[in-house]
Parts: structure tokens; sequence; C-alpha cells
């Protein structure tokens, strides 16, 4: 392991290390437009120049090995200059249309001239005009003046994805980004060149307009889209809430995390949050009357339940619990069906079309949370019965209570008239879920859940990582997430444990990892930003 | 005269035919080499003093010993014939008039690197040269000089031919290989350097053709009588393209390290039409201009270096008192920005940049501060690029101006040409 200097401080790095990676590690910044750590090295930018000493002349970091013995010193006067010129020199023909460039404020061509470019501007002469306003495919838009041809968007497609849609295209200061004829940016993780674009060359269609990024607000989060639960981040607009349309999540940015996604997310992924700002979305309880529904309140319809579920045998209950709730919610279900000792649960519902996977990031089990459900404990235990064994024991009323939760059973690979059999059948019919699908409509009970982005909680995805996700968002009117509405049951219901005096997700997750063996050791902080894996997770 | 080598048989009509060659003594030295191990060789033609003659000047038995040791990846030879540097044209007439020197020096100095596949990349605009050198190619396949196994020695070498598209880039040593494996001809980023990692990742040596065209002699003549051609850091002679205002311009083959003065006035007879000298390029358009008072200098990389000029491609553009500077300075810039392959940013914004000014100053638009602007951009930027273009404009970019400061002011300050 090579030992070096940077700045004056000592550093062993591992063999292979570029001089960026190196300062990086002692807490120096190198900045670099073309240089990504998810891509090759092509030193295009020449920004990133360091001093080393020996060395007659400034040297790029990127493409410089970390040596040993090595002397490093990235803030001397020349580096500075250098630095000035090329902040210079990118800006010649940049159109500085900042105000109209939804780049802005999180643009590296604003951040490194106010570091380390300051300069006055010498040249005056009439910009090279390129194309502008140039969608290149369903999710992105190209302006090519604002390109600085770092050549990342290039590389991304024909190095990680592989399909190489995009070239530069002319020589000199007449070089632009372009579609090969022919081709369009249509591959199914086309929206990751937005994130690696450093400027405004390439921003996002969805987002184009929307909110001015400094208006939006952060939370940490994991994508409930398939069951690698990519790290990401929800950007959401609640400081002018007539920006975005009125919508609250404005974007989803992938957030690294090398055991599960490095620097990348779907496209699928990054636009599936539209609805959670929905108007299907389930706001309040609601119970049934006659042949309507009409608006309740958490106390009655929880009161309601629960004495449903008390006036019953355990075999004339039946659950359908879902890999879409979290660890949490899972954990509480789990904890009210023991204790009604309910055995008539699943959690898997099959979906109407087999779900698309590559050998990349998307899986085809679209849930988030299999691994959790499985690990504990919505399967039915031995004796039990399973999802379509319930179905038909509510058609043929020996179900008399069925409990749906987030399933959209119509819309799955089950036999529409078995479903409807089903949901016509129970006396009781309960739905619990953020969006109503077809025995919302039905229900008897109504239960609104928060969405993933309201709350906050863990999802295992199918490497057996939990993964936290944080609370971006207030739920939706007086929906509450589901290991609330499950904990406020069993007060209703009568059980003593102190489960049941949870306040928080985190409180939840606490007796999951004493109770449940995979979990165990596991907590909030240790999970972390990264995840953690349960025991034995193959 | 000294002695001719390269071009001493350019006058027979049938020097580009195989029997041409042969008459004249070619393929002679091929069988000598194949006595000689192939590290032989290679010392040979370092104690040649055989520097690279396509612009860098690099001592080219250095070169070929950077291939690794032992490697048992394929090794390629690469024949520079993208002759594309203003002012050059030497090439051209090797390609056309001594094709089998070239065939006969790549079969040498692949021995030497242990390669058994040449390319031949020729600049896309050299139609006929690529003919001729196609036709020798062909002929020397016919007597077996080139495939496999060649004339029973248990040696194989093949030639591939591929023609550029027309970007003074992929002249460049990396830009050409780049080129060469079918991609945009982009400098490639060094390290790592050709000769570990080369054409389609493999050790890779690139010589340019005149550079190749040497080496036949140096093994049939010996190191010592080549380098007592030269100066004492580069051997032989070399064949300087003579063009602008004299009065023979052409090539002409004269010791490495020959007089200018002598090359304008002897060789080529003096300035034309009776004017006076004004400036010279000594080594194609990248090289610092010289004043009509600097011709005082051999025409050799170190004699040159001392003048803050380079040899360069030993492209000689003679410029007599009718030329504007401002103007031709104008028409260089227009190059550079032109022919920038636009892949790293200083090179890519600067030379459209200076570009842009020196159009500004030619049409009377010019302003005071626009001089300094050139200079000072020209010296942040020099050094600071993947490949050494953008360092081969520098050298007029700096030296027009400085030198001739004065007539560029005038200009600016009256709008108009002297």
């Amino acid at each position: 392991m090579p030992r070096l200097t940077i700045n004056g401080k000592e550093i062993e790095v591992p063999a292979g290390t570029n001089l960026i990676e190196a300062a990086q590690l002692v807490g120096v910044e190198v900045p670099h437009y073309c240089y990504h750590p998810g891509l090759s090295i092509v030193g295009q930018c020449r920004l990133c120049m360091v001093d080393i000493e020996k060395f007659p002349k400034p040297q790029i970091a990127c493409n410089t090995v970390a040596t040993d013995g090595m002397v490093v010193s990235t803030e001397t006067e020349r580096v500075r200059e250098t630095r000035r010129s090329v902040m210079e020199w990118h800006l010649v023909n940049h159109p500085l249309d900042c105000p109209v460039c939804d780049q802005a404020g999180e643009c590296y061509l604003q951040i490194y001239y106010m570091k380390h470019g300051l300069y006055d501007p010498r040249m005056t002469d009439e910009k090279v005009h390129k194309p502008k306003a140039v969608p290149i495919g369903p999710h992105v838009i190209l302006d090519a003046e604002r390109c600085i041809l770092c050549s990342r968007c290039v590389r991304y497609c024909d190095e990680i994805t592989g399909t190489g849609e995009l070239g530069i295209f002319n020589r000199g200061d007449h070089s632009e980004i372009g579609l090969f004829p022919g081709t369009v940016l249509d591959n199914k993780y086309s929206g990751n060149v937005i994130d690696i674009c450093p400027v405004g060359a390439l921003t996002d269609r969805d987002f184009r307009f929307q909110v001015r990024v400094w208006y939006l607000d952060t939370a940490k989060s994991i994508c409930n889209g398939c069951a690698r639960g990519c790290n990401i981040e929800l950007h959401t607009s609640q400081r002018r809430t007539h920006h975005n349309q009125g919508r609250r999540i404005a974007r989803i940015k992938p957030r690294q995390n090398p055991e599960v996604n490095r620097w990348w997310i779907c496209d699928a992924g990054r636009y599936g949050f539209k609805w959670m700002d929905d108007d299907r979305r389930l706001t309040t309880p609601r119970r049934r009357e006659g042949e309507r529904q009409v608006e309740a309140t958490w106390e009655s319809v929880l009161a309601a339940l629960a004495d449903a579920l008390r006036r019953r045998r355990p075999e004339e209950i039946g659950i359908l619990a879902s890999p879409q709730l979290s660890n949490e919610d899972l954990f509480v279900l789990r904890r009210i069906a023991d204790h009604l000792g309910v055995t008539q649960r699943d959690f898997d519902v099959p979906p109407h079309e087999p779900g698309d996977e590559d050998d990349f990031l998307i899986r085809a089990d679209k849930n988030p949370n299999r691994r959790g459900a499985e690990v504990i404990g919505l399967a039915p235990p031995p004796g039990g019965l399973d999802g379509r064994g319930i179905l038909a024991a509510a058609a043929e009323k020996r179900i008399t209570l069925l409990w749906v939760l987030h399933h959209d059973l119509l819309s799955s690979a089950w036999p529409a008239a078995d479903v409807r059999a089903a949901l016509a059948g129970a006396e009781t019919l309960v739905f619990q879920g953020p969006t109503g699908g077809d025995a919302a409509g039905r229900a008897h009970l109504v239960l609104p859940s928060a969405a993933y982005a309201e709350r906050e909680g863990t999802f295992t995805n199918f490497q057996g990582r939990v993964q936290r996700f944080r609370t971006a968002l207030p739920p939706v009117g007086e929906a509450l997430p589901d290991w609330d509405i499950l904990v406020r049951l069993g007060r209703d219901l009568g059980v003593a444990e102190p489960l049941f005096l949870a306040g928080r997700a985190e409180h939840v997750f606490r007796q999951l990892a004493a109770t449940v063996p995979a979990f165990a050791g596991l907590s909030y902080r240790s999970v972390g930003d990264g995840g953690q894996l349960v025991a034995d997770p193959v | 005269m000294a002695e001719m080598i390269l071009t001493r048989n350019f006058e027979r009509p049938d020097c580009h035919t195989l029997g041409g060659y042969r008459e004249t003594g070619g393929y002679t030295a091929w069988p000598k080499a194949l006595g000689m191990e192939p590290a032989a060789i290679t010392e040979e033609v370092k104690k040649s003093n055989l520097r690279g003659l396509g612009g860098a000047a690099f001592p080219t038995g250095v070169k070929w010993g950077f291939v690794p040791k032992g490697s048992t990846a394929p090794k390629y030879l690469v024949i520079n014939a993208d002759e594309g540097e203003p002012g050059t044209f030497k090439d051209r007439y090797l390609l056309e008039k001594n094709p089998h020197g070239l065939i006969e020096g790549m079969l040498i100095a692949a021995r030497a690197i242990g390669s058994e596949l040449g390319f031949v990349y020729i600049r896309g605009e050299y139609v006929e040269p690529w003919r001729i050198f196609s036709e020798a190619v062909r002929e020397a396949y016919a007597a077996g000089l080139l495939g496999t196994d060649i004339q029973g020695s248990g040696a194989n070498f093949d030639i591939i031919i591929h023609r550029g598209a027309g970007a003074y880039i992929c002249g460049e040593e990396t830009g050409l290989l780049s080129s060469l494996e079918g991609k945009k001809g982009w400098p490639k980023i060094k390290p790592p350097f050709p000769a570990v990692k080369g054409a389609f990742g493999h050790p890779t040596i690139v010589n340019n053709v005149e550079t190749i065209s040497c080496v036949p002699h140096i093994i049939a003549r010996g190191a010592e009588w080549f380098a007592s051609l030269g100066t004492k850091t580069q051997g032989g002679t070399r064949i300087y393209s003579m063009s602008g205002h004299v009065v023979k311009p052409g090539i002409v083959e004269a010791p490495a390290g020959v007089m200018l003065r002598a090359l304008i006035y002897e060789h080529c007879g003096g300035i034309a039409n009776g004017r006076r000298l004004k400036a010279v390029i000594p080594g194609g358009s990248s090289s610092a201009v010289l004043t009509a008072d600097e011709i005082d200098v051999g025409m050799d990389p170190d004699s040159l270096q001392k003048k803050g000029s380079m040899i360069g491609s030993a492209g000689v553009i003679v410029m007599d008192d009718t030329v504007s500077m401002p103007e031709a300075f104008m028409v260089l810039t227009r190059f550079y920005a032109h022919e920038s392959c636009g892949q790293c940013t200083p090179c890519r914004e600067t030379t459209g940049w200076i570009h842009k000014m020196a159009c500004r100053i030619v049409e009377g638009r010019g302003r005071k501060e626009d001089l300094d602007t050139i200079l000072d951009v020209s010296r942040r930027a020099g050094g600071t690029t993947i490949c050494a273009f953008y360092d081969g404009a520098v050298g007029p970019y700096i030296s027009f101006v400085e030198k001739f400061r004065e007539e560029f002011e005038a200009m600016i300050r009256t709008g108009a040409h002297a």
C-alpha cells in the first residue's frame, strides 16, 4: 500500500488509487469534471491539476496513480492559476444562461467558478452556437451550448449500459454531444446521464422548469420499485407549494451505495413517484354504511376493526399482508396475527405480468420487502392457508373477515372471478393501504396508509440488506404509517406488549431486533445510510 | 554537395518498382538484418543517432527499446504516413518514389521489435502515394518479401494499409492509433504509452515514413557511417520540404543540421522575384517563426531549440516582405482552430478564441488588449493538454505576436494593413 503526502498530510492508500481519490481520503477536494469514479479515466477536462514533487509542471490527478513517497500539493500558486485558467476556458463558449437553466444552484460551473475561477472575463467575441433544448430521449433534454464536453454521458452509455447512443460530433470548439443517427436515448437507465452531467447540458424533461433546486428539501430514502432497494434521495417541493404544479415530490436522485446500486438507478424507479401525489390516494379512514362509504375517525374504524376481529374465531379471519410493507409494519402485523391466532395469512400475490429483470439493477420482483416478509414470518405457517386458499375460503364464507393490505388483487395474476367472489363473500372486508384498489372500493373499513415517502422505516432487499428510508413529507390527509395503524389497533385489541406502546418506527425496530433472530444486533444506528445484512442473508 | 541517401534514385523512372529498387541495391539490408539478433538491430539504430523525422525528434532506437521485454502479446509496427503538418510534403515523395525502401525498413524494424503485423496509416488526401505504395506492397507479396515464412527465413510480416479521412490530429501518434482502431481520432492520455499499450491494446511502435526509410541504409552501411552524416545528436540526412517565396521550392535532401541560410540561398536559389526575406517557419507550422536575422542556425533539434523554435517535420516556409504577418498568423490560427480535435478543454476552447481575435485584428477591429490576451492565454494553455497539438499551436501564437508585434499593433491602431 503506497504511502504519500497530500498537502502535508500523510496517508496510506490502496494500490491503484488515483490522486483525486487519495485526496478525498484526507478530506481534500480536487475539482474535476470528466473524472467519475464509475467511469473510465479520460483526462479531458484538465481541471484536476495538482503539483507533484519532482514533476516540472502540474499533472492531472485523475490519471496519476498514487505511488510510495509521492508528495502532492493541490494548493500551490501554480495549481490555483492553472485551475483559474481552465475555468476560464470551460466558460469561453458557455452561454451563461443560468437564470433559465434548471442546473443553476447545483451546477459545477457555478460552484467551481466561485471557488476556483473569479477571474474577469476576457472573451468578448461571439460564442459558438449549438443546438439547444433538444429532446434526445423520453427523459433527457440536451442543451449543447451548455455542455463542457466532459464525455461522462458518452462513457456512461458505452461502459455502463452498453447501449452507446451518444457520441461527440465535429471538432474543436464546434464539438458537440449528440445521438448517433437513428438512435434515441431510451434505455432503462437513461436518467443517470442527467445526474452525472456536471452542468446544465443534460437536464430532466420531467423536472424541467418545475422547481428551483434551492427550494427543494431532501430525504434519504429507498426506492420501493423492486427488490433491489436502490438507495435514493427524495427531493420535495414544500416551500413554494405552487411550484411543481402543486405536487410535493419533485424528483428522485440516486444515492451512492457500492453494495446495492453504486451511483445509478433505473428510469422506472426515478420516475415512479407520481402516485404519491395522485388523487387516488386514500386520505381519510372510511367505513361502509349500506352501499356507500363514509368518512370516519381513526378511533371509530380501529375500534370497529378490533371488535370485528375479537368477535371471530381465528379461522374466520384471513390476512393478506404485502411485501410493500416495511419490516416494522410486518412485525407489528405478525404480532397481531399471533395474538389472534390467525394462521390464514400470506403476503405473496403474484403479479399479472412477470416483472422485467436484467443483470444490472432491475429485479423481477417489484416489491421492496419480500425478504423482510419472509424473515418476519408472514408466510402461512404449517396448517395455515396461503393467498389462494384465503381467497377460496372467503368466497366460501369460511373466512368472514378478509383484511387486505396494499394489494390491488384485481390487477394480480389471480383470476378476477375468484377475487371478486372473495371480496363479495367476506362479511367484513378491510382494506389498508396508501391507494385504493378494487378492495378499497368495496371495503367495509378503509385504513389509509402513509406512502413510503411520508414516513420512516426499513426494507430488506433481495440480498438480505436492511435499509432505512426517512421521512420526506408529512402523510396526506389523515393517513398514518402502517406500523402506527397496527400499533393503535393492537392497543384496541388489548394486547399487553411493550411493542404496542411504540411511538416511532425505531421503537418497533428495537422490538423486532430483540425478537426475530435474523435481525439480532441491528439498530437504526447500525443500519445507518448504507444498510446492514440480516444474519445469514443467504 | 553532400551524399544523398533517401532521394538518390528519385530521378530513375522505375525507382518506385521492385525492379528499380533492387537494381539500386534495395532489399540487401533485409537479409543482413535477418542475420542479426533483434536487440543488435535496435542497438545499431541507437548508435546511428537516427531520430524521429515526423516532428518529435525522439531517438528511434530508444523508442524501440520501450517495447516490454518478454511480452507474448502481439506487437504492432505502425507507420505514420498521415503527413499533415503545414509546409511538409517529404513523406509524399518517399511513398511515391521509394515505397520499397519503406517496406524494407518496416521488415527490419519489425524484426527489431518482434512484430509480425505492420500498419501504414496514409493521409486520406494522398491518393497517388497510396496507389503507388499499395502497388509496391503487392509486388513485395508477390516476390515473397511479405507474408509468412519470408524467403524461407521463418520470419512473418504482413502490412495493412489504412487511409485516413482528413484530420490533422490523426497524425498525432495516439490520435492515429484511435483512428486506426476505428474510433474518433482522439489522442489518448499517457501513460500508458503506445510501446506498452498501443493499437488495439497491444505494444505498438509508431514511426514516421522517413524515419523507417532510413533504416535499411543504417543496416546496410553501418551506424557509424550514418551518424557521421549529421550532427553529434542526430545522424543522417533528411528531406527538407521547401515552400514559399524561394526561387526553387520543393524537397531538398541535406544533412541533419544543415544551415537554414544555406537551404534557402544555396539549395533553393534564394528569395524569388528579388524580394527581401521577412520570416521563415523552419519546421512545419507548429515551429516558432524566425525573423530574417535568425536564419544562421543549424537545422537540427538542438540548434533550433536554442533559438526558441524547433526542427519539427523540417517543413520550411519562407516568407518575403510582401507577407502580412497578422494575415499569415490568422491563417495559422484558422488551421489550429479547425484541426483541434476538441477532446480536451484548453485546446478546444482557446484555439477558437485566439482565431476569433486574429480575425478581428485582420478585419481592422482589433483591440489593444488582444495581443496580450493571445500571449497570456497561449502561455497558460501550453503544456496543459493531452497531446502535443496545442504546444505546436503555441509556437506560432507566441512567436508571431512577439517577433512582429509592431506590425500587429500598427494594424490594430490603424485598422489597416501595413
